[in-house]
């Protein structure tokens, strides 16, 4: 690997938690994915600059943004973070345009009318620029923090947790405008969330995080199907899968194909042909030793088990490798041992076309 | 106004002039002082914030005694400050600063008031932003804490109008140099006949501590409505 865009390591006591977190993240999206407590914020801070405290080393491509062994903490303001609250934190004594303006006018910059236009079409905030603060809906204040912090020209965006204050719609109205800050841009993006289906949506890279240590990481695609790794809620687990747009039927199902094997959804507004990536959520995977017959589900994936991870309670999660690539399912351990499902099992995994939320479907990967 | 006397009239301009002076001037202290109490913290603060409030609990001729011992025409500073042409014992300057000394307390209160209830997460927002702690404290704190910078403003100039026992005890009560409002309707009071005088100048006390509270008031009604975006 060349010389990562981001490299974090934080170790010390922080919040009353041993600190331990070290990861190199290449460019595009790297998610940092954890419970509340398991230390993401100790490491926001650290990049941000909020916490001029903390131990250990932070270098941002080649500029090093703090080094406690040589007692470096960049100020803030001096790091170039485009820095995405959770609550937007717009400025309320000024109108959209001067809040998207107020880097520029502080860093006494000439306008650059290019890169604003181009800004404000992607987020599609002209017709916001006179409007006040207080009168835009929650998503359309985030979509302005979001263009206020990419105006700011930063070497890194840093997300925490953008989408969690806004209601399941909103979040489908801003989660494309993260997948087109990973595949346009050139600006590496640490996006902080709990939230797996944000994981499998928009992830490049993740980190997982537990109790201030890195406990995976690796692509969306490796972490997410790793039956081992279950994130805070057992519900969440779900394994992602590449699948490209083949054709819209009119009783309103799009049928894709993944691996040479057609699944049928719920109609998804993208083009034939383009790339999508679909979270299987583990839950809604039922597993089957003979290829069903009768079934009203309309997807069997064939496949291998790869992996059997039996939980703590009841259940238990397993990988299926399957054309499609691996897909993790949620059984209980009584059903393992009924159709003695072991590692190189052959069996098939039928998925319910509605199961499959608009949320957990998004754009192309890289 | 024909129905104000010259000693009067005279009493009123000079109240105002030493009253605006006191404000404009330990304005911009206030608000120094007012952001270093709410936002930072320093060995020390208490003592700080301790002798920004002596002026409001020590008797007033005490703070006046005081300031006489230090800008008194013997005293060194008050020497130094006459030799630079800028004499205060017995003069309206004099008055202008146990004025602005007096109504500092009550300045710094309000100030800090609404500086705390500034959001600081929008102050570190600014930060992420590139702004350096004066630009995130002129372009985003200062803003938004300006009604409560007005209403601080407003209450030192009242203060300052109708300040009484440090004034006479520091400057005296020489009519065209010191004798402010306050210290003209005691004079007044003092002679037979002059009753009259007394209440017309009352009158106008209240006329004046009147409008400048409604007009405080309408300011920062004005200011908080465009703060919260409406």
């Amino acid at each position: 690997m060349t010389q990562p865009a981001l490299s974090v390591q934080l170790t010390g006591q922080r919040n009353g938690f041993l600190l331990d977190v070290r990861f190199d993240a290449p460019p595009g999206l790297t998610v940092l994915f954890g419970a509340s407590g398991s230390g993401k914020t100790s490491v926001v801070n650290a990049v941000a600059g909020l916490d001029q405290h903390a131990t250990g080393r932070i270098a941002l491509g080649g500029h090093v943004l703090m080094d406690s062994a040589t007692n470096l903490h960049l100020p803030t303001q001096d790091r170039r973070i485009g820095y995405i609250f959770q609550d937007a934190r717009l400025f309320p004594h000024m109108n959209v345009r001067r809040n998207l303006d107020y880097a520029r006018r502080i860093a006494r910059a000439p306008l650059d009318t290019t890169e604003w236009n181009r800004v404000i079409d992607m987020l599609g905030i002209g017709h916001l620029l006179d409007r006040r603060t207080a009168n835009l809906s929650g998503g359309e204040k985030q979509r302005v923090a979001i263009g206020r912090a990419l105006l700011a020209k930063p070497r890194l965006i840093l997300a925490d947790e953008p989408l969690a204050a806004l209601d399941e719609a909103r979040k489908q109205e801003i989660l494309p405008y993260f997948e087109r800050l990973r595949d346009e841009g050139d600006i590496p993006v640490l996006y902080v969330t709990h939230a797996a289906s944000e994981v499998a949506r928009l992830a490049t890279t993740v980190v997982a995080l537990d109790q201030g240590g890195v406990v995976k990481q690796g692509t969306a695609a490796d972490v997410l199907s790793d039956p081992s790794f279950i994130p805070g809620d057992v519900r969440s687990v779900g394994a992602v899968i590449e699948a490209y747009v083949v054709t819209h039927h009119e009783d309103g199902l799009t049928e894709l194909e993944a691996g040479g094997i057609p699944l049928h959804l719920p109609r998804i507004a993208r083009d034939p042909g383009t790339r999508l990536r679909v979270r299987i959520a583990a839950q809604d995977v039922i597993l089957s030793r003979d290829k069903p017959k009768g079934l009203s589900a309309l997807n069997c994936l064939p496949g291998k088990v790869d992996q059997v991870h039996l939980g703590d309670g009841p259940g238990a999660v397993l990988s299926i490798k399957t054309p499609a690539g691996r897909i993790l399912a949620r059984v209980t351990k009584r059903s393992v041992k009924a159709m003695s499902l072991t590692e190189g099992v052959q069996l098939h995994a039928i998925i319910k076309t509605v199961a499959v939320a608009p949320g957990d479907v998004g754009g192309p990967k890289d | 106004m024909s129905w104000l006397g010259p000693e009067e009239w005279q009493a009123v301009a000079l109240s105002l002039k030493v009253a605006s002076w006191a404000t404009l001037l330990s304005l911009p202290f206030a608000i120094w002082v007012a952001h270093l109490l709410a936002r930072r913290d320093f060995p020390g603060k208490q003592v700080v914030n301790g002798l920004v409030h002596l002026p409001l609990i020590l008797p007033p001729v005490v703070t006046g005694y005081l300031l006489l011992l230090t800008f008194g025409g013997t005293a060194h500073l008050g020497a130094l400050l006459t030799n630079l042409g800028l004499p205060l014992a017995f003069r309206w300057t004099g008055a202008a600063l146990a004025a602005a000394i007096m109504g500092f307390p009550l300045m710094v209160r309000a100030i800090r008031l609404s500086i705390e209830a500034v959001d600081t997460h929008l102050e570190a927002a600014a930060a992420t932003l590139g702004a350096s702690r004066l630009q995130v404290f002129a372009t985003v704190t200062l803003p938004l804490a300006l009604p409560g910078i007005i209403a601080g403003a407003i209450l030192g100039f009242a203060k300052a109008m109708g300040e009484f026992g440090a004034t006479i005890t520091f400057v005296a009560n020489i009519p065209g140099e010191t004798r402010t409002l306050p210290s003209a309707i005691y004079s007044f009071l003092q002679v037979p006949g002059g009753e009259t005088a007394a209440v017309r100048l009352v009158v106008i006390s209240i006329i004046i501590a009147m409008g400048a509270l409604i007009a405080s008031e309408l300011l920062a009604r004005r200011v908080s409505k465009r703060m919260e975006g409406a």
